[in-house]
């Protein structure tokens, strides 16, 4: 079962001569129950793909399957109850003027669910945070508490997708890895879908077994993580990513500028 | 707990209710409130600003206490008279105690003041905050017509809407706010555009928020802090446009005890009886300021990026 298609996925932004083409035609297929890892350098349309498929974006053309039926270019409380996200930044993400119980409690009143106090104890503790700082402001949490709390404001509607847009790039190292495991073990215990976007190939190879390499809005190609690590993917921009990710030196700076000169702007090989 | 401990000032004497962990929204809310009174406290002058409203608010309502005499009162034998025991601030042409004047005086400032506040604070915000999150044509048309309203000098275009509307109290309220909207209304727009476009807000569509909730429940409030700031400032010069208005005989009607007005009429004896305009003169100065070392500090209190 497929819980994400995207087939031809194209969204422009601006007008006339300031036109810019930010996905050209992407695909792809994500299995239900799967964490599929989205890379690619910045500004390779990464973040757009997610807003898009969240419903954040409305003019992109082609078309986006969830669960087998395809969405409209709107946002419905329909899809709002199947698809969830969470933020890059968490010092953004969360409304500076709302309490954790504010933030979690709307969405729940919004879709008319009751039973509200019990479901954001049982959402807290889900992601690791105390009780007692249900009643703080974001300015009274640190950077990992406040991912935990946008975690758990994606999760109180019980999506079965989560679109985690670098979830841990504004976080400390340490911290990292603990909301890492905090998403794989909600996976684990309620089968959810991750579609994962990350330029950190550490995390992605933590915890996706499959991923696309986009670059400057295309899909390069959809590879294993394995085959990714084992030096078997099939394109040059793909290797080239995945080495930068590992060891990065002046040499090789000097071959992928070469490299771009020759191949007029974009690498592509094989 | 220690994260609020840790963000006040150390200086600061402990207070327990601060520094305990909030178990409802109400009590998270009151302890912000409470740092925030904390930190208005702190400053010496926008209490100083505090005090004088606290004042003119307690003249105001204890006026007929207050008042030695009837402000209306004519007495042809006690024109003019200076300052004494009798009459603190002296007698106008009328032979009107001016003491008692400037205190009836007060609730024809306040009035104006805050029916223009609560007028052009919530139509300020509303048309702001809507035009800056939908945008496009919406906004477009909204924004040529505070430019329109801008284009004028604010107390041209009240006398404009004076004459049109003829002089008195109620018209002189009215026309202060026709003009005092579109800076609330541009302010709350520009705010408006900073956030729409944040995490925050995409959070709250992504929740299924209509863009009334949006509007309602997540933008206002960040757009509070600072509205409520420009209109705590523009209450001073709300002061000085109503007694602008009394002066040229445009706003409160005679014998309405009005702090511009009383100016007017006592120009004419600025040179024997200086009494006649220093008190109100001295009135409108004293409270003009005070609203502006009010919003001062209640600047610094909720809106500390601009400090």
């Amino acid at each position: 079962m497929t819980a994400i298609s995207v087939k031809n996925l194209s969204i422009v932004f601006g007008e006339d001569e300031n036109e810019t083409k930010v996905l050209d035609a992407v695909s792809f297929d994500v299995e239900k129950g799967e964490v599929f890892g989205l890379v690619g350098e910045s500004g390779s349309g990464k973040s757009t793909v997610l807003r898009c498929i969240a419903g954040l974006y409305t003019h992109w053309t082609g078309e986006i399957l969830i669960d087998g039926q395809p969405v409209g270019a709107q946002l419905t409380k329909e899809r709002c109850r199947k698809i969830q996200m969470v933020f890059q930044d968490p010092y953004g993400s969360l409304h500076p003027k709302h309490t954790v119980q504010t933030t979690l409690a709307a969405p729940l009143r919004i879709h008319g669910i009751g039973d509200s106090d019990r479901r954001i104890t049982e959402v807290l503790r889900d992601v690791g945070l105390a009780p007692h700082l249900r009643f703080r402001y974001p300015h009274q949490l640190s950077g990992g508490q406040r991912q935990r709390v946008a975690i758990a404001r994606a999760l109180i509607l019980r999506p079965f997708i989560l679109l985690l847009d670098e979830p841990t790039s504004a976080l400390d190292v340490s911290v990292q890895a603990e909301v890492l495991n905090v998403l794989s073990d909600i996976r684990d215990r309620e089968g959810l879908t991750y579609l994962l976007v990350s330029h950190d190939l550490a995390v992605i190879g933590h915890m996706c077994r499959r991923l696309a390499v986009m670059q400057q809005g295309l899909i390069e190609e959809v590879v294993d993580y394995a085959d990714l690590s084992g030096s078997r993917a099939q394109k040059a921009y793909s290797r080239m990513l995945f080495d930068a990710s590992h060891h990065y030196d002046r040499s090789m700076a000097n071959d992928i500028t070469a490299a771009r000169q020759a191949g007029g702007g974009t690498v592509h090989g094989a | 707990m220690s994260a609020q401990a840790s963000e006040v000032p150390a200086k600061r004497k402990k207070v327990a209710f601060l520094d305990r962990e909030a178990t409802s929204v109400t009590e998270a809310f009151l302890q912000r409130l409470l740092v925030g009174v904390h930190t208005f406290l702190s400053n010496g002058l926008a209490v100083a600003g505090l005090s004088i409203i606290l004042l003119l608010i307690a003249v105001a309502a204890f006026a007929p206490w207050i008042a030695t005499h009837d402000p209306n009162l004519q007495n042809l034998s006690m024109a003019l008279k200076p300052p004494s025991s009798v009459n603190w601030f002296g007698t106008d042409e009328y032979g009107r105690d001016i003491f008692s004047r400037i205190v009836y005086g007060s609730r024809v400032t306040l009035y104006i003041v805050t029916l223009v506040t609560i007028t052009v604070g919530p139509i300020g915000l509303i048309v702001g905050t809507v035009s800056g999150y939908y945008g496009g044509t919406v906004d477009m048309i909204v924004m040529r017509i505070t430019d329109l309203f801008l284009a004028f000098p604010g107390l041209i275009l009240t006398l404009t809407f004076v004459a049109i509307l003829g002089p008195g109290l109620e018209q002189a309220v009215l026309a202060i706010a026709l003009t005092g909207w579109p800076a609330i209304a541009r302010l709350a727009r520009a705010e408006t555009m900073t956030i729409r476009s944040s995490d925050y807000i995409a959070a709250a569509r992504l929740q299924g928020a209509s863009s009334l909730r949006i509007i309602f429940g997540s933008i206002i409030p960040v757009c509070m802090s600072s509205v409520i700031v420009r209109l705590t400032l523009g209450m001073a010069s709300v002061i000085l446009t109503a007694a602008g208005l009394g002066f040229l005989g445009l706003g409160a009607q005679p014998p309405t005890p009005e702090w511009g007005a009383m100016t007017s009429a006592g120009r004419e004896y600025m040179l024997d009886s200086w009494w006649l305009v220093t008190a109100p003169g001295v009135a409108i100065m004293v409270v003009s300021l005070a609203f502006n070392l009010f919003g001062d500090g209640l600047r610094d209190v909720l809106d500390p990026k601009s400090k």
